[in-house]
């Protein structure tokens, strides 16, 4: 198939024709789905908030459905495709393989989500995220999931078939880039993860139209939870990538070692999936022995590899800025960080926040015993907003700073409102995720309406602390959503007002493949021999908070009831 | 060797480590294991650990077990529903149906006595969240899952349902009695 390539005169990037218009076009569409799932988010913060309480129970079930999967679906994978697509055309200069099929998974990820979508909101499937059967949605809610599945997978088969593409035409050297190597990871995670909501949603639907009659509620939840908490590591496969991407063009930095970067990577297709296993620790029948197998010596080694992305990406800009310069003191580099890049302030509060707060909360729910203090509360949303939303949303909207000049031709409106937003969403999300997990440790249980147990049989009394949690979880949640609502209106005002762009030479040839890339003279090590003093502090001090906060929960623990 | 171009060294894999990484490496394996053990360690020493005693059962067969218990143990209604309070004997089985939307019946425990609680629901996944104690466990349908269970305070306690169970969810409450 002809085609064209475009070397954009800013960046340096080449975008080959029908790769540049299926990440538009996907990115586009994500957006989209943010804005529908911003909109719900009001509806769910204002309604959980005590002082509030704005929807009735039945809008409010409906509206957080709509909410979780429009945003852990639809706006995030969409996103990805986008990613999938840079990834391996533009990083490795060449065109798309099948870019037919790329638009067969366009289209079946836009009519399954606004199947589901439509599903939902006539409002006879309100069955959440997780649709635990026997709780029953219409036969469309899962058939648009089946259709929005199958499209991401062949997407991701677009993206496999481009990697083909490029080593057939030798349009790189040597190995694949670190970013794509991270994007192949998120696509591989995301075939297992696929196939095996194939394996739950089919029957599942199947059952929904009456032609399967029973499915065992808990081999349901075994199964789904391949595909739910799977389908979050593709997240954080995908936006680890995004870490390396944004410090390379900003600063320069390249990665510490190859190795090690790689390896870890490597370790999350290996053993992430396993540690789905950690949403049935409070369930009946698992036997001890498989949780522990299953959530501990496997999780840990994924765990071990996000722990190494912690200590390699901040290095890798440690190093860069001491290569610069900044070389007073520990942490003159960090000073001395470009703050007032949105691309870059958005990557690292996303590496921060997903660190300290989405990554130890997360190990300590999947602690077999200590997940009995959180399992279902409030808590888990709280982990699970500090990982995807400051984690994956925040990476995603950060790149995109990069990608409105690059990618879509147009200069950015009001820089300094770009300057804020990354902070005031950060921000606002990370303190929002700590006082849902401080709501959560007191018990207070999610995805429920009212706290006050309204038309209950007796009372029960949540502790002052608890509603006051709940207060700051609303007031923070409304900033968070400003700050949402601020990247939209600015990434969709650059969209249709920012200053034209030169696009840059169009050629029906790729370029040849650059002589020698920039490191090529320098030393084996990536880091230069540069030490990076500022990281071991700051990892230090995640490891501390870590140990710290694990065994709190333990003497927690000790002190409920008796339980065996 | 920028991140976002291959590898200037083309046998990336041979390149040696620099030595904070290692030592951050052998850190996160080591908190790791840590890790792995206290679970286990808790399993030996540790007071608190779930049953893993469930059996497949029906809506049916569980709610039969739950009559005939309540039926014998029934000491006093309570509230305009009339939910029976069963005192469970000391050491001996306990049932507790979860179904839309309550908690059925209240039990009575005596502080410091083992008691064997059987949990199950009578349609969708419900959540046994027991506050302000805070220990929370999945009740499956179609599973019984046997805990036992020690209180070590008195009082009067609620269970709340954290799973969603649909639109009156919010509404289904439970007690328990420790006396």
């Amino acid at each position: 198939m002809a085609t064209t390539y475009r070397t954009c005169p800013a960046s340096g990037l080449q975008f080959e024709a029908h790769a540049e218009k299926l990440m538009k076009w996907n990115a586009v569409v994500a957006v989209l789905w943010l804005l529908v799932g911003g909109i719900t988010a009001i509806g769910v913060i204002m309604t959980r908030w005590p002082a509030f309480k704005l929807l009735p129970p039945d809008q409010f079930y409906t509206i957080l459905t709509a909410h979780g999967i429009d945003m852990l679906l639809c706006w995030i994978i969409f996103f990805e495709m986008a990613v999938l697509y840079f990834a391996s055309s533009v990083l490795l200069r060449c065109r798309l393989a099948a870019p037919k099929w790329g638009w067969v998974q366009f289209w079946l990820m836009v009519v399954g989500s606004v199947m589901t979508n439509v599903a939902i909101f006539q409002g006879e499937s309100s069955v959440m995220f997780t649709s635990y059967v026997p709780m029953q949605a219409a036969p469309h809610f899962y058939l648009g999931l089946i259709l929005f599945a199958v499209g991401a997978l062949i997407g991701c088969g677009v993206f496999f078939g481009t990697l083909v593409v490029a080593k057939k035409d030798k349009t790189y050297t040597g190995s694949i880039p670190m970013v794509t190597f991270g994007a192949l990871t998120a696509a591989i995670i995301a075939v297992f993860t696929i196939l095996t909501g194939a394996g739950i949603l089919l029957p599942t639907f199947l059952w929904s139209v009456g032609l399967i009659k029973e499915i065992d509620a808990q081999l349901y939840r075994m199964v789904w939870w391949g595909l739910g908490h799977s389908s979050q590591q593709i997240n954080v496969s995908a936006h680890v990538a995004i870490w390396y991407l944004i410090p390379a063009i900003v600063i320069g930095a390249k990665p510490l070692s190859e190795k090690v970067s790689r390896g870890a990577f490597l370790m999350y297709i290996l053993f992430l999936q396993l540690a789905s296993a950690h949403h049935l620790l409070s369930d009946p029948g698992m036997s001890a022995e498989w949780k522990v197998l299953n959530t501990s010596y496997f999780m840990y080694f994924a765990v071990m590899a996000s722990m190494i992305h912690g200590f390699t990406v901040p290095g890798a800009i440690e190093a860069a800025q001491r290569r610069k310069g900044f070389t007073n003191g520990l942490f003159e580099w960090l000073r001395k960080a470009p703050w007032g890049n949105p691309a870059f302030s958005g990557m690292f509060i996303s590496l921060v926040s997903f660190g300290f707060l989405g990554g130890i909360s997360g190990v300590v729910l999947g602690t077999e015993q200590i997940n009995m203090l959180m399992h279902n509360t409030f808590y888990v949303p709280g982990h699970f907003h500090t990982t995807v939303v400051t984690g994956t949303t925040l990476a995603f909207m950060a790149v995109t700073y990069l990608l409105v000049p690059t990618l879509f031709k147009r200069e950015m409106i009001h820089p300094k409102l770009c300057q804020i937003q990354p902070y005031l969403f950060g921000i606002a999300m990370s303190i929002t995720g700590l006082v849902m997990m401080g709501a959560g440790t007191l018990g207070v249980s999610r995805r429920h309406w009212d706290m006050a147990f309204s038309g209950a049989p007796f009372q029960y009394e949540w502790p002052g602390a608890a509603y006051l949690m709940m207060g700051m979880t609303g007031f923070f949640g409304v900033i968070t959503i400003i700050g949402g609502a601020l990247w939209i209106y600015l990434v969709v005002g650059s969209l249709l007002w920012g200053k034209k762009l030169e696009g840059g030479a169009v050629s029906d040839k790729p370029t040849p493949i650059p002589a020698a890339t920039p490191a090529a003279s320098a030393s084996h090590h990536g880091s230069d021999h540069v030490g990076v003093p500022g990281t071991v502090v700051l990892v230090m001090a995640l490891l501390v908070s870590f140990v710290l906060y694990y065994f709190v929960n333990w003497k927690y623990l000790s002190e409920v009831w008796l339980l065996s | 060797m920028s991140a976002i171009l291959p590898p200037s060294e083309r046998l990336w894999w041979k390149e040696p480590i620099a030595k904070t990484e290692w030592l951050w490496i052998a850190i996160a394996f080591v908190w790791g294991m840590i890790m792995f053990v206290m679970m286990i360690y808790w399993h030996i020493y540790g007071k608190q650990n779930l049953s893993n005693e469930a059996y497949k059962t029906t809506p049916e067969a569980f709610a039969a077990k739950a009559e005939k218990f309540i039926a014998e143990n029934t000491i006093r209604k309570e509230t305009d529903q009339e939910i029976p309070v069963v005192k469970v004997p000391a050491g001996g089985d306990g049932y507790l149906i979860a179904r839309l939307w309550n908690w059925y019946p209240i039990l009575e425990l005596e502080k410091g006595k083992e008691y064997k609680i059987h949990l199950s629901s009578m349609d969708y996944n419900h959540g046994f969240s027991l506050q302000p104690v805070n220990i929370n466990i999945q009740v499956v349908p179609g599973y019984e899952h046997v805990v036992k269970m020690t209180p070590t305070s008195t009082g009067t306690f609620a269970i709340v349902c954290n799973e969603f169970c649909g639109i009156g969810h919010h509404s289904m409450l439970g007690r328990i009695y420790v006396k």
